[in-house]
């Protein structure tokens, strides 16, 4: 498809980088390299270097580490039955079925979620009627990860299945007749060529996994702090917008390393990430 | 065997995801207004919903919202990917990079950013600036679904085509876009998603008097979740769902007449 | 009203063609549909733009100030002080009335951002207890630029049947034997104030020494304490879910009506005494219909109105005298004989450097 017929199709969406998002990110830079009365200064970009804001990064990133995988590995055979239901046409509908949650709101979702899981809560209410020890998940580290893989699965789960339905079935069927058994062939087959849609998966859960930050305060009980806390209490309680950039160009420059590392594993070096 | 153990998994999920929906629903006939507390069966809260012009506002620009966003930017975004993967590899990272940076901003980055831009160019906030940063933050999804369906594409099937005399338009149509339809398709789902959800970057783009269900139901946090709310999200999640399930059955029936003739 | 949503033809025979028609059609349905809300009845006498916090006036008060005064009114919330302040100051929106509190008024008057009231416009004004306007001379000095709308205090608020004693003061938030029953307040002022109180100082210092000390108290806390909420405390006290919580006054009234027993007292040592109050922006485009919007909510019968339906306390006396319910009228809760308590205080902005000082100590406790 290298032809000039392409190029001219770049330059809605150019453009609108340009305006909306070029543009709004020199803002951030403008504001993260100086200091309030506008002079220049790396201080708001050094200060990751203090424990307070370095230790809530390093959670933030194992948190939605921890997370994305868990995502992953909960998403694959998810989406891997739904696309063997390709057939049928019913995969469709699933797929709206699953995202459907999504719609109604998410701080709605997510104080449901408090009302599940909280010490005097359902679940917990329905564990001691039938005698089984409680849950003590509520205001955990745990809560925050089942937070966020519960608010960020249809991420995961629509990237792999969409790459999954395009699979050739000649191709598992060729393998299998060459001999492959069932995990040969996925391993060779049907994983190598499902790496785009990880990749994108991962990237759709994983960035917003690590700037959240009303998880952390519903249902992590706001006792740990993680880096998206503190870019949204310099930006709002404290009115440091510098501050508050400084650290989100910290923050971008994290996402972009992880997206390389994720790239890496992308064979055909398109890198849909980078 | 097998077979049960996937349906077994998919209920799991299932049960997972909905779960909270669940809660939603026996919110919405709770008479008491706060959420951890059963005072009794009401159908009050439903009654009192359809009078209350504020919130019928609100679910319309919702959806009108999420619509017009999700349809612009999968536009704008389809025809971005089928670039991008057009583009020699130096371009196309940049692209790429560009494409990541309103997801890698924390929303509130975002919002401010936004709003700055709006106030220095003198846009009038309302539900043109809004939508414009619903657009912004919603391409990146779209670009992210369809790009590895075009990955996947034979390219020689498009050559192929206008070697048989299509004209580059034609063979887009004919070939490519069928192709890629399924990414497109999930990119316009999640660009609606994220749209409906949205709240922070909404809320600094916004103008007066304009609301989405979002900022009105953050602006309720403080004196507690107004009810209505449980029962509106009720309707609309009870409404597709049975939509959805009425649709699940007719292409069926639809088939089977097909295959009868 | 759900045809917009109506995704169901997409799959209609499985044609994911139909796709597109479906969302067309969705979106003229709603672009038609829309206009029918977006336009009202004519006002003869302008607008005002009004900028509150979220469900804090009873609906029917503005619907019938639209009718009384023939002025339309573009009403807006927010969910914090904070959230607001970015918006009003940037001047994304020209707001004319706002309704911040107290610190953050003295905030806005630091920056010059408020108008002088010209008190001639509003006469029911008076109906507001005098003692009000001393308190808010803290952060008004001379009366020039707010009206007060509600207040209340910051107290305790804990579950008589999970605990054996009765709570009087801050100092029992430190007790061990609570452990993981207490919910203490996620916003950094709050939380100090507590933390200040205990230790017997000012919750408006800015001594660095004092701050340490109340930090380190903060630090001791936090491995008894359930979870740092802010809205929280009240659905979660309603649901036992905690013994002891921090919480507004405002919501005692009414987390008690939903659990009995539940208890507020306002602590020995001292805490903090809020007022939320009616300010006019200096950019503001229809000042005299300001002045008319915050006269009409000084109005006693409107006043009890918006008491009735926030049930957060008000300052109008006129308006107290007209709650029918006595135990209300004289409710310990609602209306607390401020004279009878030492120490208390009302917040007041400490400038740029004392927010930051108070912030990042403030994430020192968080992330520990």
């Amino acid at each position: 498809m290298k032809n000039k017929f392409v190029k001219w199709l770049s330059l809605p969406y150019a453009f609108w980088s340009i305006a909306f998002v070029i543009i709004p990110l020199l803002m951030v830079f403008y504001f993260g390299l100086t200091d309030k009365s506008g002079k220049f200064t790396l201080s708001n970009i050094m200060s990751i270097s203090l424990p307070v804001h370095f230790k809530s990064l390093l959670i933030a990133l194992l948190l939605s580490l921890i997370s994305t995988v868990i995502c992953l590995l909960l998403s694959y055979p998810l989406a891997m039955i739904l696309s063997s239901m390709n057939s049928s046409g019913n995969s469709k509908l699933m797929i709206l079925i699953f995202v459907l949650p999504m719609w109604m709101n998410f701080l709605l979702r997510t104080l449901a979620w408090q009302t599940l899981l909280e010490n005097e809560g359902v679940i917990n209410t329905i564990l001691r009627a039938v005698h089984l020890p409680a849950l003590k998940i509520i205001n955990t580290p745990y809560a925050i990860v089942f937070g966020m893989i519960y608010n960020f699965l249809p991420f995961m789960v629509l990237p792999i299945y969409n790459v999954l339905c395009k699979i050739d079935k000649n191709l598992l069927n060729a393998a299998r007749d060459l001999g492959a058994n069932e995990v040969q062939t996925f391993m060779k087959v049907t994983l190598p060529l499902s790496v785009p849609g990880i990749i994108s998966g991962i990237t759709m859960v994983f960035v917003p996994a690590l700037t959240t930050f009303v998880i952390s305060d519903l249902l992590g009980g706001s006792k740990i702090l993680l880096i998206g806390n503190v870019i949204e209490q310099e930006f709002t309680l404290n009115s440091n917008w510098n501050l508050g950039s400084g650290l989100s160009i910290v923050l971008m420059l994290f996402i972009v390393i992880s997206m390389i590392i994720t790239a890496i594993f992308d064979k055909d070096g398109e890198g849909s990430a980078l | 065997m097998a077979n049960v153990l996937k349906k077994i998994y998919i209920a799991l999920i299932f049960i997972f995801l909905y779960a909270p929906m669940a809660v939603l629903i026996v919110l919405s006939f709770n008479a008491s207004k706060s959420r951890s507390k059963w005072g009794g069966f009401t159908l009050k809260w439903y009654g009192k919903l359809l009078s209350d012009s504020s919130i019928m506002e609100a679910l319309f620009t919702t959806l009108a919202l999420a619509l017009l966003s999700a349809l612009i930017s999968t536009f704008i975004g389809t025809i971005a990917a089928l670039a991008i993967t057009g583009m020699k590899k130096s371009t196309r990272t940049l692209m790429m990079g560009i494409t990541n940076i309103p997801m890698l901003n924390a929303e509130i980055v975002t919002g401010i950013s936004l709003m700055l831009l709006f106030i220095f160019f003198n846009v009038k906030f309302g539900f043109t600036t809004i939508l414009l940063a619903h657009i912004t933050f919603n391409i990146p999804y779209v670009i992210l679904s369809v790009l590895p369906r075009i990955k996947q594409l034979n390219p020689s099937a498009y050559e192929a085509a206008m070697d048989l005399g299509a004209s580059p338009f034609k063979a887009f149509f004919k070939v490519v876009f069928p192709d890629i339809l399924p990414g497109v398709f999930s990119g316009l789902l999640m660009a609606f998603t994220m749209s409906i959800d949205d709240f922070i970057i909404t809320h600094f783009t916004k103008g007066a008097g304009v609301d989405t269900l979002s900022t009105k139901i953050y602006s309720q946090v403080r004196k507690g979740i107004d009810p209505k709310m449980y029962a509106l999200s009720s309707v609309i999640f009870v409404t597709v769902l049975i939509l959805l399930i009425l649709v699940n059955i007719l292409p069926n029936s639809g088939k089977k007449v097909k295959e009868k003739k | 009203m759900f045809k917009n949503i109506d995704i169901s033809k997409v799959f209609k025979g499985g044609k994911e063609k139909e796709l597109k028609k479906v969302f067309l059609f969705g979106l003229l349905a709603t672009l038609t549909l829309l206009p029918v809300f977006g336009c009202g009845k004519a006002y003869k006498n302008g607008e005002v733009y009004v900028y509150n916090w979220g469900e804090y006036i009873d609906p029917d008060v503005i619907e019938m100030f639209e009718k009384d005064t023939q002025i339309k009114v573009i009403y807006d919330e927010y969910e914090t002080n904070e959230m607001m302040y970015p918006k009003v100051e940037a001047g994304a929106v020209m707001y004319d009335v706002v309704c911040p509190s107290d610190y953050m008024i003295k905030k806005m008057i630091d920056n010059d951002m408020l108008a002088e009231i010209n008190w001639d416009n509003i006469p029911n004004s008076k109906n507001i207890g005098a003692q009000y306007y001393e308190t808010s001379k803290e952060f008004d000095p001379e009366n020039k630029y707010s009206v007060p709308y509600c207040w209340g205090t910051v107290g305790i608020l804990y579950n008589k049947s999970m605990v054996d004693e009765p709570i009087t003061k801050w100092a029992q938030l430190w007790d061990p034997k609570y452990k993981n029953q207490i919910l203490m307040q996620n916003s950094v002022r709050d939380a100090f104030m507590v933390a200040l109180k205990l230790n017997g100082f000012s919750m408006n210092t800015t001594n660095i020494d004092e701050l340490q000390i109340a930090k380190q108290s903060l630090l001791e806390q936090k491995p008894l304490v359930q979870a740092y909420v802010v809205d929280q405390v009240r659905d979660k006290m309603i649901g036992n879910e905690a013994a002891i919580g921090v919480i507004y006054s405002g919501e005692a009234i009414y987390t008690q009506r939903e659990n009995e027993d539940l208890v507020y007292v306002i602590p020995e040592e001292g805490t903090n005494v809020w007022i939320d109050s009616w300010v006019i922006l200096k950019n503001a485009k229809n000042k005299e219909n300001a002045e008319k919007f915050i006269d009409y909510m000084c109005k006693p019968e409107i006043a009890l109105m918006n008491f009735d339906f926030i049930t957060y306390s008000t300052p109008n006396d006129a308006a107290r005298e007209l709650i029918e319910d006595e135990d209300i009228r004289n409710s310990e809760i609602a209306f607390p004989d401020l004279t009878q308590y030492d120490n208390l205080e009302t917040f007041i902005y400490l400038g740029e450097d004392g927010d930051e000082l108070y912030n990042s100590l403030w994430k020192e406790v968080k992330s520990e």
